[in-house]
């Protein structure tokens, strides 16, 4: 095993060329629960790897030096994990708690189906972005693809600058905060009244994830709630 | 799923190591095609008015010494052929319509891969890394290249079913997804006079893209027609005499990412691919945009 050469006292270096995947997985799984060992990791060369650092469940900090795949930070729980590149798809799909930052865009689904936590994306992020999620905060610096928060029931997500066609989509009780334009809002998704308390949420959740914009300037989005229940006038649809 | 890649050189380095960095790429794709591999690769275009054919036979003894007398008889001129494992590439001095003709009038038994004055298409069963070794990728030089790597799924896993499909003389197309329309489509299209070889949903693509562009369409207009008539998902990258495109369906589910450095301009369907590369670490990355059509187009020489 490759996994050595600490660079400072307490930040250990793993390097994806010279360490497998599931070698670094697997030693980051065996912190769960408070085990003793290093909490600092610096990962380099994930050259675009799929799945790296995930299934986390500790307070643990995990720095990633340039692109990675598909699935990153996925079902975190606790960790914190920081990617100073780009992500491809799911990146940190269904998150129940901890917080995932990218430093550059990511592709489509990020966050999907997330439970908890804190997502943050400092570039664009793609297609689907918070599909379906229950929970999770998403905050994207630029722009999100078509399609996001398609039926996202719980947890906001905060879009500092365009959001593409069919927002929020079948939505349920996720809140959509977009500054920019939005080319389009889904099924059942209507724009609503920002009141003083939306205005604090899109606060706090600038603050957390560190990215200057004024509250004041998002509209908010979300549910009309048409499509909640069965509606005998929509019989002849079936 | 499958893999796509390509590779755009724009610079003579990048030229004389297109093969070796298409193979590298190739085989970083073979967990998402590990059924077959396929390479179009652009280099050594011939003198116009000859033509270059690249021909696979599926009898591994073929005497590929006495087809270049054959088509020598036929139009004065065939070089030596240049054997790849099951492939040859021939260099008839004809216009390759006249050549391809003759070997599919002559010799139904050999499947005519690509025909065109620059393109060459090699593709076979098996992993991609099996494929690179046995085609010995990494000698090639050239301009530039497309790779696919299949798992399939609308149609058998054989040599013909592999991608890349050439449909056009220096034309080609690789795609990621499938098609749901592609039936009908085949159908309309055999009524124009395009040519199927197989029942695959890719190649329908391919003729669609030719059957445009010999309507008049430009590569550009070809591709945004694939918009509305196509059904299904996909993302193709589609190869010229000239450069490349780049095609992701508006719905955009088939991933699909670009990069450019000084040197080269990549597409794949993963960063993985790129990531091999020289100087990858500081290129500009980005994901295609969903329904947009992106070229890249080296200037002929001659024309500023």
């Amino acid at each position: 095993m490759t996994v050595s050469a600490t660079e400072s006292t307490d930040v250990e270096v793993v390097d994806l060329e010279t360490t497998s995947l599931r070698e670094l997985n697997r030693r980051l799984h065996d912190l769960a629960g408070g085990a003793p060992g290093p909490r600092r990791f610096r990962v380099v060369n994930p050259s675009g790897a799929h799945a790296v650092a995930c299934g986390l469940d500790a307070e643990i900090e995990v720095e990633i030096e340039g692109h990675v795949g598909y699935y990153c930070a996925g079902m975190n729980k606790l960790a914190t994990v920081r990617v100073h590149g780009n992500a491809s798809t799911g990146i940190a799909e269904n998150m129940m708690s901890g917080l995932v930052v990218v430093d550059g865009n990511v592709s489509q689904s990020a966050g999907a189906t997330g439970r908890g936590g804190l997502l943050v994306v400092r570039g664009n992020a793609s297609s689907r972005c918070g599909i379906s999620m229950k929970g999770i905060d998403i905050v994207v610096g630029g722009s999100v693809g078509h399609m996001s928060a398609f039926m996202a029931q719980r947890g906001c997500l905060v879009v500092c600058g365009d959001a593409g066609d069919s927002l929020g989509d079948s939505i349920y009780e996720a809140r959509l905060y977009v500054r920019g334009s939005v080319a389009g809002l889904g099924a059942d998704c209507v724009e609503k009244e920002m009141r003083d308390e939306h205005v604090e949420q899109v606060r706090g959740l600038l603050a957390a994830a560190g990215v200057d914009a004024d509250p004041a300037d998002f509209r908010r989005y979300g549910s009309a709630r048409q499509l909640y229940n069965f509606t005998i006038d929509n019989v002849g649809a079936y | 799923m499958c893999g796509i890649v390509g590779l755009f050189a724009k610079s003579s380095e990048v030229e004389a190591r297109l093969g070796e960095h298409l193979a590298a790429m190739l085989v970083q794709m073979s967990s998402r095609g590990p059924d077959s591999a396929g390479v179009a690769v652009y280099r050594d275009p011939v003198p116009s008015g000859s033509s270059k054919l690249t021909l696979f036979s599926p009898d591994p003894h073929e005497h590929w010494g006495s087809l270049m007398d054959e088509l020598k008889d036929a139009f004065g001129d065939c070089e030596e052929p240049s054997i790849r494992a099951s492939h040859a590439v021939l260099v008839v001095g004809a216009e390759p319509a006249a050549a391809e003709g003759w070997v599919r009038a002559n010799r139904p038994d050999l499947r005519v891969m690509s025909a065109g004055e620059v393109i060459e298409i090699y593709k076979e069963t098996g992993l991609p890394e099996d494929f690179a070794a046995a085609f010995a990728l990494e000698d090639f030089q050239g301009t530039h290249a497309l790779g696919h790597t299949r798992m399939a799924t609308e149609s058998r896993v054989t040599t013909e079913g592999s991608h890349p499909f050439s449909t056009g003389y220096d034309l080609c197309l690789v795609h990621n997804g499938s098609l749901s329309n592609h039936n009908r489509l085949r159908e309309n299209l055999r009524r124009e006079g395009i040519g199927f070889q197989t029942e695959n949903d890719t190649e329908v693509a391919a003729g669609y893209l030719a059957w445009r562009l010999r309507e008049g369409a430009s590569l550009e207009q070809a591709l945004e027609g694939c918009l509305t008539d196509l059904d299904g998902f996909y993302t193709f990258a589609v190869g010229t005499s000239d450069g490349f495109a780049v095609l992701r369906d508006p719905i955009a589910c088939k991933p699909a990412v670009l990069a450019e450095t000084d040197e080269w301009v990549a597409m794949s369907s993963e960063w993985r691919s790129i990531a091999v590369l020289p100087g990858a670490a500081d290129a500009r990355a980005w994901e295609p945009e969903p329904g947009v059509v992106y070229v890249w187009e080296r200037k002929r020489a001659g024309v500023s």
